[in-house]
C-alpha cells in the first residue's frame, strides 16, 4: 500500500490556513488571552500534550474550548509506541515475560500474570501450578495493585495542586516495593511470574516484612484519607465531575474502577477466578455516584481490601513454607533456583557445581531450555485478569513452537481513554485534568 | 531433547482442519539451517472444528444463536471449535453484523462487552491470510466467546462492529493500523499508534521486525529476526 492510498487521521480542526496560532509554555498565559482577545475569537484549539505533566506519559489531547468550556475532545496515543507484541514473537515463551511486564509498568505483575497464566492454559497445566506459586502471584498481584492505585491517587492529587497527596502515597508506594524488591530483587519490571510458577521462591524474613509492610501503608492510607475525603476543595474539584454512567459504560466497554462507580460490581477476580482467589476473603467495593470522587473512593477502598488479601498470603506462605514454586515438568520449569548473592546477582552456586563439575547432561538440558526455550502445543486461548485498570486481557496463539505465534494484550487503559471525550465535553477545562486522572492509565500499556 | 519427535500439534482425532497456522521447513527458521533436516516439511493446523455435543454451556449458546440467524445460520457459522475449554465461532463477514447484534441483544446470550478484536497473519493459509478475532464478554450470564472472522489479504474488508459495540472503535483502528484490516463502517479508520503516514502494516508477519546487528564482545550478534531459530 502506497503513502497515498494511506488513511490519515480525521484532520485539522480548521481547515483555515490564516487562523492564529500561539505557542504556549507554561509561563504567563496573559499576552496570548489579550492578542485572543483582539483577534475576537471565541473559539480556541488547545494542544495539551504530548509532553504534559498531567497526561501521565505522553499523551496528545487536542481541546476545541469556547471560554472556559471544553467543546470537543480528542486524544491522540501511539507516541509510547514500541512494539512489544511484535518483538515477543521473536523471543521464547520465556522471554516474553521480560517484554510484557514493560506495558504498564505501573502495574506491571499483572501483564506478567495474565500472559503466563495464558500460556499455561494453552499447555494445560493450569492445574500443575504450585499452590505457593498461586499464592506469590496473588501476593504480588495485590502489592502492585496497592502501588498502582497510590499512583492514580497520587498523581491525581498533584495535578490539582496537593503535593502532600502525591508525596504520601509514593512513600506508601514505596513501602510495597521494598516487599516486591525483597522478594523479587527488582523494583518494578519484574519478570518475576513464569510460565508454569514464579522464578524464585521467597528469602528469608520474607513473611515478617510483609507483615510488618501492612500497618505502615494502612497508616498511609489513613493519612490520605483524612486529607482527601473531607477536604472541601478536594470534594468541589471531583465531586459530580467526570460522570459516565453504566449505560455509558457497557457502551465503551469500560470496566475496573470506572465500571463498579456505577455501582455494578463486576471484578474479574470474583467473577472468573485465577490463582486461587475463590478462597480469599475480599469484598469488592462499587459506589452509585459514577463521578470522579467515587473512583478515588473506590480505590482507596480497594487498597485496604488488597491489604486484606495479602495478609492471608502471609498466612498462607507461612504454613507453605519450603514446598515448590514452579510446576514439576523439567520441560518446563528452569533448573536451578537462584538466591541472592554479595554481588546483587542471582546465582545459585550448588547448581553451577553440578553443571560444571558432574552431570554434563544438565548442562545441555539448561542450555536447550534456555536458549531454545520449550514449545507449546498450536492454538489459541484468551485469559483475563483484573487489573486496577479494569479488564486486562491477552490473546495467544501458539504455532506449535518456542515462540508466541502471536501476542495480544487488551489494554484496560487503552480502551477506557476513549472515554476521555464523554467525561470532559460540555465541561470546565480544569476538569479535563481530573477527568485524565480519573480514568487512570498508563501510557506505556495504552500504546504497548 | 526426545521431544523434538512429538507432534507439535495436540492429537485432533478426525476433527477438520479450520486454520492452517504455518508450515514449517527443515528444523531451523531464518538464518540457514545446518542440521541436514532441511528437507523436512510439517503443516501446523489450529484444533479443527468440533461436533456435538460441544459440553458446558456451549450447546445452549449455538442453539440460541443458530435458531435467531434462522436460514442463515449454516451461512453465518462456518465452523464451531472447542479447545481448551474456551468456544470459537468461526463467523462469515457477510453474517458478522447480524451475528453479533444477536450476541449482544439476546437475553440468553447477552454479550454485553467485545473485548475489542485482535488480529492474527497466517501468510500460509490461503485465501485466508488474516484473521479478525473478537473476545466476547457476558456479564449476565458470566461467559466469554470467542468469534472469528478469516479473510483474504487481497480483499481484507468486513464490516465494523462499532454500531453495536462502540468500545471497538480504537480497537479496530490498531487493527486496521498493524494488519490493514480494514473495517467497512467505521467512523473514522485512522492510524493509531503508528504515524499517520506511515507504509506498510507492521504486525504482519512478511513486515520485518528491523534491528541492527550488534557486536558483543568481538562477536557479531545479528538482531531477532535474523538469528537462527529454532522454530
Amino acid at each position: 500500500m502506497t503513502a497515498e492510498q494511506t488513511a490519515h487521521a480525521t484532520g485539522a480542526f480548521t481547515e483555515d490556513p490564516e487562523a492564529a496560532e500561539y505557542t504556549a509554555y507554561g509561563s504567563d498565559w496573559s499576552s496570548i488571552a489579550e492578542e485572543a482577545a483582539r483577534l475576537a475569537q471565541q473559539r480556541i484549539v488547545v494542544n495539551m500534550g504530548p509532553q504534559h505533566p498531567s497526561t501521565h506519559g505522553v499523551l496528545r489531547v487536542m481541546l476545541e474550548i469556547e471560554g472556559e468550556t471544553v467543546t470537543e475532545a480528542r486524544a491522540g496515543i501511539g507516541y509510547l509506541h514500541t512494539g512489544i507484541e511484535k518483538n515477543m514473537e521473536f523471543r521464547t515463551w520465556t522471554q516474553g515475560v521480560t517484554f510484557c511486564t514493560r506495558m504498564d509498568y505501573v502495574a506491571s505483575m499483572f501483564q506478567e500474570a495474565v500472559y503466563c497464566l495464558g500460556i499455561e492454559k494453552l499447555l494445560g497445566i493450569t492445574d500443575d501450578v504450585p499452590e505457593r506459586a498461586s499464592v506469590l502471584r496473588v501476593l504480588m498481584m495485590e502489592l502492585t495493585r496497592i502501588g498502582s492505585h497510590l499512583v492514580a491517587i497520587g498523581t491525581g492529587g498533584n495535578e490539582m495542586g496537593a503535593t502532600t497527596i502525591m508525596t504520601t502515597a509514593f512513600i506508601a508506594r514505596e513501602d510495597t516495593f521494598r516487599i516486591i524488591e525483597m522478594i523479587t530483587g527488582l523494583r518494578t519490571n519484574n519478570a518475576y511470574i513464569r510460565p508454569g510458577g514464579v522464578s524464585q521462591d521467597t528469602p528469608e524474613g520474607a513473611v515478617d516484612a510483609i507483615r510488618a509492610m501492612i500497618p505502615k501503608v494502612r497508616q498511609r492510607l489513613d493519612e490520605m484519607a483524612d486529607l482527601q475525603l473531607k477536604n472541601p476543595i478536594f470534594i468541589g474539584r471531583l465531586q459530580g465531575i467526570a460522570h459516565l454512567n453504566l449505560a455509558g459504560c457497557m457502551a465503551l466497554g469500560i470496566t475496573g474502577p470506572i465500571l463498579r462507580s456505577t455501582g455494578l460490581p463486576y471484578d474479574v477476580r470474583k467473577a472468573e477466578p485465577y490463582c486461587g482467589y475463590e478462597t480469599y476473603d475480599f469484598q469488592v467495593p462499587t459506589s452509585t455516584d459514577s463521578d470522579a470522587f467515587s473512583r478515588v473512593v473506590l480505590r482507596m477502598e480497594e487498597c485496604y481490601e488488597s491489604l486484606k488479601i495479602i495478609a492471608q498470603c502471609a498466612d498462607r506462605l507461612e504454613a507453605s513454607e519450603g514446598q515448590p514454586v514452579m510446576v514439576a515438568d523439567k520441560k518446563i520449569a528452569w533448573p536451578a533456583q537462584l538466591a541472592l548473592g554479595p554481588d546483587g546477582q542471582g546465582n545459585s552456586l550448588d547448581h553451577i557445581r553440578e553443571i560444571m563439575g558432574t552431570s554434563m547432561e544438565a548442562l545441555i538440558h539448561h542450555f536447550k531450555l534456555v536458549t531454545e526455550g520449550f514449545k507449546v502445543p498450536a492454538g489459541q486461548v484468551y485469559q483475563t485478569v483484573e487489573s486496577p485498570k479494569g479488564l486486562l486481557g491477552v490473546h495467544l496463539v501458539s504455532d506449535g513452537g518456542t515462540k508466541p505465534w502471536r501476542a495480544h494484550f487488551r489494554d484496560p487503559g487503552f480502551n477506557n481513554l476513549q472515554a476521555l471525550s464523554i467525561l470532559c465535553e460540555g465541561g470546565q477545562i480544569a476538569d479535563v485534568v481530573v477527568a485524565i486522572a480519573s480514568i487512570d492509565f498508563v501510557l506505556g500499556g495504552v500504546d504497548r | 531433547m526426545s521431544d523434538d519427535l512429538t507432534p507439535a500439534t495436540p492429537d485432533m482425532g478426525d476433527r477438520t482442519p479450520v486454520t492452517l497456522i504455518n508450515v514449517r521447513e527443515g528444523m531451523f527458521g531464518a538464518g540457514g539451517d545446518t542440521s541436514g533436516y532441511a528437507g523436512l516439511v510439517r503443516t501446523i493446523e489450529m484444533p479443527g472444528a468440533s461436533e456435538r455435543p460441544y459440553g458446558e454451556w456451549f450447546d445452549g449458546v449455538v442453539d440460541v444463536l443458530e435458531e435467531l440467524l434462522g436460514d442463515d445460520a449454516d451461512d453465518a457459522i462456518e465452523s464451531v471449535v472447542v479447545d481448551r475449554g474456551e468456544l470459537t465461532l468461526y463467523v462469515n463477514r457477510d453474517h458478522l453484523l447480524a451475528v453479533a447484534r444477536h450476541l449482544r441483544d439476546d437475553q440468553d446470550l447477552r454479550f454485553e462487552i467485545c473485548l475489542g478484536v485482535s488480529g492474527v497473519h497466517y501468510p500460509a493459509d490461503e485465501g485466508r491470510e488474516l484473521h479478525a478475532v473478537f473476545p466476547m464478554q457476558s456479564i449476565t450470564h458470566n461467559r466469554r466467546l470467542r468469534v472469528e472472522v478469516a479473510l483474504s489479504e487481497d480483499d481484507a474488508r468486513l464490516p465494523s462492529l462499532t454500531s453495536i459495540y462502540p468500545a471497538n472503535n480504537w480497537h479496530e483502528r490498531e487493527t486496521w493500523d498493524f494488519f490493514g484490516i480494514i473495517f467497512d463502517g467505521h467512523p473514522s479508520l485512522a492510524r493509531i499508534e503508528m504515524p499517520d503516514d506511515w507504509v506498510g502494516h507492521p504486525q504482519r508477519k512478511d513486515y520485518p521486525l528491523g534491528g541492527i546487528p550488534v557486536e558483543y564482545k568481538g562477536a557479531e550478534i545479528p538482531s531477532p529476526d535474523t538469528r537462527r531459530q529454532y522454530r
